[in-house]
């Protein structure tokens, strides 16, 4: 049953995946592509408590902690320095 | 009907329901029609896709001392995402990256508008205080100053009246 239950979380992660990086490539504004590349992470992240909670073990937890670390910093800066004239 | 295999439904159930919070941020970012409603539909992975993924890594793992540790990331990232989703959404809003015709309320425009005033007042007493010092410095020394256009800050404040 984990095997069915991994092969649908994937190919739901995937086309997830797929539409934040149409999202990032073709975004009007530079903010929509730093909130897709932040969707991006949450994707990824899933993708690393899936494996972990079907393989069972939990050598993927501070990755999942350094990535949220990273969303927040890197939005956070683009936001601050995003000029005022589009 | 044992207790292995309702565990095993319910740790299936939350994966593909976080999975599918997944799926509902990207199809959100692909149809909304603004940045504003798109990062609505962005937080749902980031706060309960994570929180129904990791409550499937500790059902599956059935361990006591790992819950604070599975409390600890999610908190983090609960603390974390609301202050650059504040960011983004301020820096959204001041460079023009809405669309006024789809909102019905807008009370942030008052604030700005009233802070945008408030600034121009200090820029014109700071630019009087100013060219009265240099007055009096000027007949102090009996020197003539050279006339001037006036300060770099009135064509700035000229743009940003423009833009309201």
């Amino acid at each position: 049953m984990m095997q069915i239950v991994l092969v649908v979380v994937s190919v739901i992660l995937s086309l997830a995946a797929a539409g934040a990086i149409y999202r990032m490539a073709r975004g009007p504004s530079l903010l929509d592509r730093v909130l897709a590349a932040d969707v991006l992470l949450a994707i990824i992240a899933a993708g690393l408590a899936t494996d972990m909670a079907i393989n069972r073990h939990l050598e993927n937890l501070m990755l999942m902690v350094a990535l949220s670390v990273i969303g927040f910093i890197g939005s956070v800066t683009v936001a601050r320095f995003v000029s005022d004239k589009r | 009907m044992n207790l292995q295999l309702v565990l095993d439904s319910i740790v299936a159930v939350c994966l593909i329901c976080g999975a599918l919070m997944s799926l509902a941020a990207a199809v959100g970012l692909l149809r909304f029609p603004d940045l504003m409603s798109r990062m609505h539909s962005a937080t749902k992975p980031q706060v309960l896709g994570l929180l129904l993924m990791l409550t499937a890594i500790a059902i599956q793992l059935r361990s006591w001392s790992l819950v604070p540790l599975l409390v600890i990331a999610w908190i983090f990232q609960l603390l974390t995402s609301p202050v650059s989703a504040h960011m983004v959404g301020r820096s959204g809003y001041r460079t023009k990256h809405r669309h006024e015709e789809l909102l019905k309320i807008d009370d942030l425009d008052q604030v700005v508008e009233a802070a945008a005033q408030y600034r121009a007042g200090e820029y014109r007493r700071a630019a009087e205080a100013g060219e009265k010092a240099e007055e009096a410095a000027a007949e102090q020394q009996d020197i003539a100053l050279p006339d001037r256009d006036g300060p770099p800050e009135n064509a700035r404040f000229d743009d940003d009246e423009s833009r309201h």
